[in-house]
């Protein structure tokens, strides 16, 4: 039988780690995609980290930070009584850099296409800067939302590596599929981690497929113009 | 109530220094070759750039760097059309020209009939803002900014991005758009034919700076021509209707200079017009020529003799207090001997009624 368990909490961690990335990406990726600072290159570096780094050595990192030694860790201890390491909130600091770049860099690339003229017109109809984004940047980058939200959610599913390094494997608390998993196979129960690895396999495809559809939809050619 | 600007400033090769005092009210045409700045000046007295210096409007501060201040372009209650249109494309067309309206005081959500129907956009209304022409794109583009209210509407080469035929129907509508109110217009173009059918006063811009403001018929007569404009180098002359000769079919106008016969036209005795005389249709003679069927033979003096970029000669003429230009070629200066203070006469073989 599937562990649901692990399957609610996968999605829980999923849903709040899209969530905090897109309201702190979203003006990430708009200044990245605007500014002419010297700053934008380390921190687009910064930012494309996760996409190289073994999910190991950011997962160190964090256990060493969030850990009751670590300044963030030994602070939130001291203001909660919790440790950050081995919690959930961990699991979601971990899960928003882990998946980072899935995020911000659709953000950026729709920001960049984005014309400048539209948004130059809308202030020129008395349109302040929040009312622009919201009239217009956001109908204007819906793909690159979408992208980053679907991209953001899967791949935060898929992780293994830091959470295993800062979660450990507390059932309802840091137990995600992706362990519950490696758990089953540890166990030799097969049948058990075929059920949550399909399931997986098959979320993670359908992500994939409606990507490829929003994607494909972008370069469709414009309908031509009618006189 | 004038708008004022005085900005300086240098971003790479380009300079701009412009000191500019202009009434608000009526139509005010930003002309010059491209390159000449015309765009960044109407740009940098939106807000939509920072040049340094100051620009007001009707006694309102929009601008005043040594004081610190910088009104954001939302709150300048300016109309602004883009060369491009801009239209909103995830939006149809009445969302496109609810847009500005909506987000004034007072807010309205009606579109008035006068602008939709005077630009010919009521079967649009339903459109997406991708689906339309060229044409289409820049009359809504026109209609959003006049309905939005503004107290200044800027206009940049609207007509630029655009074929032959939909420059002459715009064009049409924008007299009407422009002329109706007293909604004071900036409008930059590079073609001379549009300053003169739209604006009353033009300053000509040149490499950043103002060489001459002015109404459109006497800047026109003293304008230097370049090699963009050549075929369209001309004075634009006011007019009175004296008369109709309806035997011959001709309206007969007077001016300082003389009388001018012209196609009968149905205009009322003594109204007051303009019309435009190319100097590609003016040619010189020593005598009042006989049995030719030029209409409009003029006594004139000349004035000087300038050079074209191309080099072919210019002929500017004195009429009556008037100034003519007339394009000539090398030869007839030769034989005419045309020099300042030569008695000729002027054959006129066009003129063009301004509307």
């Amino acid at each position: 039988m599937i562990d649901w368990g692990a399957v609610g909490l996968s999605l829980l961690l999923a849903t709040v780690t899209t969530l905090v990335l897109l309201i702190g990406g979203t003006p990430l990726a708009w200044w990245l995609s605007r500014t002419r600072s010297g700053w934008r290159a380390p921190i687009e570096a910064v930012v494309a980290l996760p996409l190289v780094l073994p999910p190991t050595v950011l997962g160190f990192y964090l256990l060493v930070a969030l850990g009751a030694r670590g300044w963030p860790g030994s602070w939130w201890l001291a203001v909660t009584g919790d440790t950050l390491a081995f919690s959930f909130t961990g699991l979601v600091i971990g899960s928003v850099l882990y998946s980072l770049p899935f995020v911000v860099q659709p953000l950026q690339t729709a920001f960049e296409a984005l014309p400048r003229d539209p948004l130059e017109a809308a202030a020129t109809l008395g349109a302040g800067p929040w009312d622009r984004f919201r009239s217009i940047v956001l109908p204007l980058s819906r793909r690159g939302f979408l992208t980053a939200t679907i991209l953001g959610f899967a791949h935060t599913l898929g992780e293994f590596g830091v959470v295993l390094m800062i979660g450990g494997n507390i059932p309802g608390r840091t137990r995600v599929v992706s362990i519950a998993v490696y758990d089953h196979v540890e166990a030799l129960e097969y049948a058990a981690a075929h059920r949550l690895s399909l399931l997986l396999l098959f979320f993670s495809f359908s992500v994939l497929l409606v990507v490829a559809w929003v994607n494909r939809g972008r370069h469709r050619p414009r309908q031509g113009s009618s006189p | 109530m004038s708008l004022e600007v005085a900005l300086r400033g240098r971003r790479g090769e380009f300079e701009l220094s412009v000191d500019l005092s202009l009434p608000a009210a009526g139509v005010s045409a930003l002309f010059g070759p491209s390159g000449a700045g015309k765009t960044t000046l109407l740009r940098a007295i939106a807000g939509l750039e920072h040049w340094p210096g100051r620009v007001s409007f009707g006694g309102e501060s929009w601008q005043d760097d040594p004081e610190r201040t910088f009104l954001p372009v939302e709150r300048r209650e300016l109309g602004f059309v883009f060369q491009s249109g801009a239209l909103f494309e995830h939006l149809n067309v009445a969302d496109n020209l609810r847009y500005g309206a909506r987000r004034r005081r007072p807010r309205t959500e009606a579109l008035a009939d006068e602008v939709v129907d005077g630009l010919g956009l009521r079967g649009l209304l339903a459109r997406s803002a991708r689906e339309l022409s060229a044409g289409q794109r820049q009359r809504v583009a026109l209609g959003r900014a006049v309905l939005s209210a503004p107290r200044l509407l800027l206009l940049d080469e609207p007509l630029a991005n655009l074929d032959a035929q939909a420059r002459r129907e715009i064009l049409r509508d924008l007299e009407r758009v422009v002329r109706r109110g007293a909604l004071p217009v900036l409008y930059v173009t590079h073609a001379w034919n549009e300053v003169e059918r739209l604006a009353e006063r033009v300053i000509l811009l040149e490499e950043g700076r103002v060489r001459e403001v002015g109404a459109v018929p006497e800047v026109s007569a003293r304008l230097e021509p370049t090699g963009d404009w050549e075929d369209e180098v001309g004075v634009v002359v006011e007019v009175e209707v004296v008369g109709h000769h309806d035997e011959d079919r001709l309206t007969e106008l007077a001016f300082g200079g003389g009388r001018l016969y012209v196609p009968r036209r149905e205009l009322p005795l003594a109204s007051r017009r303009r019309i435009r005389i190319l100097a590609r249709d003016v040619s010189l003679t020593l005598a009042s020529a006989v049995g030719t069927s030029i209409l409009n033979i003029l006594p004139v003096e000349v004035v000087e003799v300038r050079r074209l970029e191309s080099n072919q000669p210019l002929v500017v003429l004195d009429l009556g207090g008037g100034r003519l230009l007339a394009r000539v070629t090398h030869r007839s200066v030769r034989t005419l001997e045309i020099a300042p203070g030569r008695q000729l006469w002027a054959q006129i073989k066009g003129v063009a009624l301004l509307p």
